[in-house]
């Protein structure tokens, strides 16, 4: 595996570095994309357009930060009922790492339902259908079914909307109204012009998810690229949420201590 | 109103047959009482019964044999392993280590996916050739559709040096004759003697075994789940033996730099 006479390397096209005139382990200039990091980059990028950098190797054009400041600002904080942010909430109360509470939110937000993994299946139609509303139909209708399992769940929801709302909620609304109001999204654009369209054929609201991937999918990122940003994006929540109830303990986060009913069980009906 | 009406009927309401505490009192996992009926069980069995409802010390020994075998192999060079070393050279905590490289373990190229695709694989090629298809035929579109099959070929080594002591391990626990075992080493037969010359591999050994006893894909994936945590441990353990920093440190000169090469400044 390993070749004696040449040291393995990792190969990047995101960071290199210069070495310390005393350790070659220890950085004396840190480049991203030919960016000198903490001697020019600092004081000058806002922490939005660095980020943007990260993911694509170039600067944003001032729209596009724009776009991604609005998603991070409605994207920071699912909400205290989030499942992901209640993932955290219980490593919190229970006295686990400030870690694992990172940890349990990316583990229950990476999902299907408001989820990592929900964004990426939305680029994913979003790549096949474009702005063609018959394809969207088509789509949603008779989504992909793969024939070979997946780690994941199937979808059982047109990814992007709620599944369990009733209409199209008004944060999800005011975030899709003020990407728009950016201006040059064609894709949030046609999103706004035809939600209530792509809702009938859901049989369900837009959820922010939706607008999330939509953006991400207008900042020109990959499914993957999408999901991951959008996992990163969601944990200040997470933290905060986490931290309060760590300090308010238990006893005042709910336990349900009724609201488990044991039923009989039933071998033949809960086998597998 | 009929969504809102469903939540409502869940609101403080988990209706469950699956298991539950009763502090001071008693816990049940599908239907027994843990610390009476399934107190004498050992733990493979106890986690086998909570995923899959069967009751069988015989599946669970085959089981924990086959995860001894092909999965708990402390080498912190391996991937998930190797979260775990990392975890404890940066002096992080046993149980994120653990946890992080347990997350990673669902990998693609080793790991918890292949573990359930080869299953997955073999169970759909069996219903197929049941249909009448030909085993070739099968094999090849899968790998046209999926450039590879999951169970089949292996990183970094050609040989698999788990798959003797497993099969040895299976024919002492009365397994190994089954079909689905069978059709694997098919799969292997061909896809040796093909261009491709993937070679299966312990987790196509173990699918085959397993679907053999009745396990279903997702069952083998959870019991799967924690197989790999038995070789993370000791890697952690050993790397926070040394000092702090030294497990495989990397001098500058190791990234291999191929973006541009322009040095930029910004706003210009």
């Amino acid at each position: 595996m390993t070749n004696k006479n040449k040291q393995e390397t990792i190969t990047t096209k995101i960071w290199n570095e210069i070495p310390e005139d005393d350790n070659p382990f220890a950085a004396k200039v840190c480049y991203c994309s030919g960016f000198d990091v903490y001697g020019d980059l600092l004081g000058k990028a806002s922490y939005i357009e660095y980020l943007y950098l990260l993911f694509k190797l170039e600067p944003p054009s001032p729209n596009h930060a724009l776009l991604l400041e609005g998603l991070a600002i409605a994207l920071a904080n699912p909400g205290i009922r989030d499942h992901s942010v209640r993932g955290a909430m219980n490593a919190g109360v229970g006295g686990s790492t400030h870690a694992s509470a990172l940890m349990a939110a990316l583990a229950v937000g990476a999902g299907n339902l408001g989820g990592g993994r929900e964004v990426y299946n939305m680029i994913k139609y979003w790549e096949q259908c474009g702005t063609d509303i018959n394809a969207w139909e088509q789509m949603i209708k008779e989504p992909p079914v793969e024939e070979r399992a997946d780690v994941w769940p199937s979808m059982e929801h047109a990814p992007g909307f709620d599944p369990n709302g009733a209409s199209c909620t008004l944060p999800v609304k005011q975030v899709l109204a003020h990407m728009v109001k950016i201006g040059d999204s064609e894709k949030l654009e046609w999103l706004q012009a035809n939600r209530e369209r792509l809702e009938q054929f859901a049989e369900c609201p837009l959820a922010m998810s939706g607008v999330a991937a939509t953006a991400l999918h207008e900042l020109q990122l990959s499914p993957d690229q999408a999901e991951m940003l959008y996992l990163l994006l969601r944990l200040p929540g997470a933290a905060v949420h986490s931290l309060e109830q760590e300090k308010l303990g238990w006893r005042r986060y709910p336990f349900f201590g009724d609201g488990l009913k044991l039923q009989k069980y039933n071998p033949k009906e809960n086998m597998g | 109103m009929k969504k809102e009406k469903m939540f409502s009927e869940y609101e403080d309401n988990w209706e469950t047959s699956m298991g539950a505490i009763f502090p001071g009192e008693k816990v049940v996992l599908r239907g027994k009482d843990v610390l009476k009926e399934l107190k004498d069980y050992r733990w493979v069995e106890y986690l086998l019964f909570g995923i899959t409802g069967r009751e069988s010390p015989r599946l669970a020994r085959l089981i924990e044999g086959m995860w001894l075998i092909c999965t708990s192999f402390p080498d912190p060079r391996l991937w998930n392993n190797r979260v775990a070393a990392l975890s404890a050279t940066a002096r992080s905590t046993g149980v994120l280590g653990s946890a992080g490289a347990l997350a990673v373990s669902e990998a693609t190229i080793y790991g918890l996916k292949p573990i359930q695709g080869v299953s997955d694989f073999l169970y759909r090629t069996s219903e197929k050739i049941a249909k009448g298809q030909c085993l070739e035929d099968v094999v090849k579109s899968e790998v046209k559709k999926y450039r590879g099959i999951y169970g089949y070929g292996r990183p970094v080594a050609d040989k698999d040096e788990r798959i003797g002591p497993l099969l040895e391990f299976a024919k002492s626990m009365g397994a190994g004759e089954g079909p689905y075992t069978k059709l694997a080493f098919d799969v292997d037969n061909y896809l040796g003697s093909s261009r491709l010359r993937y070679r299966i591999n312990a987790s196509g050994v173990v699918a085959g075994l397993l679907a053999d006893e009745g396990l279903t894909p997702k069952e083998l994936y959870h019991i799967a789940t924690l197989t790999f945590t038995a070789g993370v441990i000791p890697c952690y353990i050993d790397a926070l033996e040394k000092p702090e920093g030294t497990f495989f440190p990397l001098r500058i000169s190791r990234v291999n730099y191929e973006g541009t090469a322009v040095s930029r400044v910004w706003g210009q």
